[in-house]
């Protein structure tokens, strides 16, 4: 069986999106353009500033693991489901390709993890999402791990919470992977039924199927700044419709102007609001 | 289903105009062919029903989407009396691409919602392509409830290329309404069959499609994204988008065969599928056979019962622990 296990950070960018910078990241050694200013940051800069952007506080991507880590007590995370794995239900061509490939380089066996943790003091269900494994696509694995965190929640009278980054459904299952949509908000629904409270976080990007099901069905949604969140991604509606896309468009900032999110909040203030909201959610005790 | 969207046709055509040659022919010179003509256009026909009953799923796509199909208003006027269309989600408008109100099938009382593609330019500017913007999704949410306070079963009719792609959609909340509509019916407190007429296009067509039972016409496709959208991303390359129809399983066998769908129910080999009074009974007599037996149930099983149909979708290895 593969066993996870989590490697030393290697600082990356993720110049998808918004990047328009000519700059390609083997051009300087260790040091990278960040893809909305242009601004050279070597990897130890990124480190020490918590993986964002000094001069423009572009939050880049990080590892599933590492945002379980920034949320969760230390020593506290206990995985869930670690042994889960996508077949190649339809045979599709390339599939089994691209999930080795995905798997070597993340060193997970799927695109989230899910498991318990204690958040200030306060135990909880807790997924991230790993934008490099497959984009984070999902597929039947993912609709699982995310119905089995939202059961055991209801199991143990926990609250859920989960750090969202997609690309969508995962092409390669087909209609498995759409129908993982209605399978996770239907679990999302017994959740809510139970009375738990859920707690999404949207990072950059989210969109697609993760988007339009279990991610914006939570009771509190966090965007993280300059995140793009939508349904369909800014090409295709370019592309499409042929529009000129407004400023900011599908990011955090526009999205909260338009109703879709409660609240944004830096990646380094992130546990200490949840550590608030969970708190808040207990009758106003902080656990501790 | 003399159609011209497929290149076989060609030949069928190319030995129909023989034959009339024939028949003229035999005119002229005062023979009577009749008897072999009847036969080879028999045999015609034979063959040509043999070609569509193996329609690649490429070819099926092309059909799913073919304009001169039924739309939903067409299914609900044969196949419900009374219809009366009911608009607007109260929020901010009202979507035609999203056709729902109240009618009578059989001899109950049912809510009956589908997506609206329009049969010419025009009619398809108004309906926008059969596209829902949020606003279409909260109009059946709407629906949906109302259905449940009243305990009507309900019926909806599956045809569209995807949720509409728009600016608009987005800065309205497209997501938002499309997980709303999946939560809400993925516990609604009414039976609920879905039909497939159509081109059932991802997160789109899924939202109105989380059933109790779900019946598929055995020419209509269910995919999570269009064979040309998997193409350009994942072959860089529309035009192999018959190659991903084929590894999509997207057709109605290989969705029973997952178990995603209950029922086909064939198409004729008829361009008017409504003006087939055999598919019309077959559809109207599987609609009615699903309702009965998901209305028979109580509710509770019901409820518990999609849900378990939902939760068991997917395929995946675990190790034994």
């Amino acid at each position: 069986m593969f066993k996870p296990t989590f490697k030393p950070r290697k600082a990356y960018i993720d110049l998808s999106g918004i990047s328009k910078s000519p700059l390609s990241l083997d051009s300087r050694e260790g040091n990278f353009p960040c893809p909305t200013c242009s601004t050279w940051l070597s990897e130890a800069e990124i480190i020490k500033n918590n993986d964002f952007c000094p001069r423009c506080a572009r939050h880049f991507a990080v590892t599933a693991w590492e945002r379980i880590y920034s949320l969760c007590d230390e020593g506290t995370f206990e995985e869930w489901d670690s042994g889960l794995t996508s077949g190649n239900p339809l045979q599709f061509p390339d599939y089994d390709a691209k999930l080795q490939r995905a798997s070597e380089d993340t060193h997970l066996p799927e695109a989230i993890i899910t498991g318990k943790g204690i958040i200030g003091g306060m135990e909880c269900v807790v997924g991230a999402m790993e934008p490099r494994f497959m984009m984070g696509s999902m597929g039947s694995v993912v609709g699982e791990k995310v119905c089995r965190a939202a059961e055991g929640a209801m199991e143990r009278s926990l609250p859920l919470i989960l750090s969202c980054c997609s690309g969508g459904a995962r092409m390669q299952e087909g209609m498995l992977s759409l129908m993982q949509m209605a399978k996770t908000s239907a679990a999302i629904g017994r959740l809510n039924q139970a009375g738990l409270l859920y707690i999404t976080i949207l990072t950059h990007p989210t969109t697609g199927g993760v988007t339009a099901s279990f991610a914006s069905l939570a009771d509190i949604i966090i965007g993280e700044p300059g995140a793009l969140i939508g349904f369909t991604g800014p090409r295709v509606i370019e592309q499409t419709t042929g529009q000129k896309l407004p400023a900011g468009f599908q990011r955090s900032e526009y999205l909260l102007q338009h109703g879709m999110l409660d609240i944004i909040q830096p990646r380094l203030e992130m546990r200490s609001l949840l550590i608030r909201l969970l708190a808040v959610h207990q009758g106003g005790r902080n656990g501790q | 289903m003399a159609n011209n969207k497929f290149e076989f046709e060609a030949a069928y055509r190319l030995l129909e105009n023989k034959l009339e040659e024939l028949r003229q022919l035999s005119e002229t010179l005062e023979c009577d062919f009749s008897n072999e003509i009847a036969n080879v256009e028999k045999r015609i026909s034979q063959l040509r029903a043999e070609r569509y009953k193996h329609l690649t799923p490429w070819e099926q796509v092309i059909l799913s989407r073919d304009l001169e199909r039924p739309m939903t208003r067409d299914y609900i006027d044969t196949l419900c009396t009374d219809f009366i269309e009911l608009h607007g989600d109260r929020l901010y408008g009202d979507d035609p691409a999203i056709v729902g109100g109240i009618a009578v099938f059989g001899d109950r009382a049912v809510t009956v919602i589908g997506q609206q593609k329009g049969q010419d330019t025009a009619e398809n500017i108004r309906h926008n392509f059969g596209m829902p913007r949020p606003e279409g999704f909260r109009k059946a949410h709407r629906l949906l409830k109302n259905a449940e306070r009243f305990q009507r079963p309900v019926i909806t009719f599956i045809n569209t290329p995807g949720a509409d792609p728009g600016i608009g959609a987005e800065e309205r909340g497209q997501a938002w309404a499309i997980s709303q509509l999946l939560l809400c019916l993925s516990s609604l407190r009414v039976p609920v069959v879905s039909v497939i007429t159509g081109e059932g296009g991802s997160g789109g067509a899924l939202a109105l499609t989380i059933a109790d039972r779900i019946i598929m016409l055995s020419n209509a496709v269910f995919s999570v994204a269009s064979p040309e959208t998997c193409a350009s991303i994942l072959l860089r390359d529309v035009k192999r988008a018959g190659e991903m129809a084929e590894a999509l399983k997207l057709n109605a066998p290989a969705l029973k065969d997952l178990r995603i769908i209950d029922a086909i129910v064939d198409e004729p080999l008829n361009e008017n599928l409504l003006g087939a009074p055999d598919f019309v009974a077959d559809l109207r007599s599987a609609i009615s056979k699903h309702l009965d037996e998901v209305s028979a149930q109580p509710l509770d099983d019901l409820i518990r019962q999609r849900y378990q149909r939902l939760r068991v979708i997917g395929q995946f290895y675990e190790p034994d622990l």
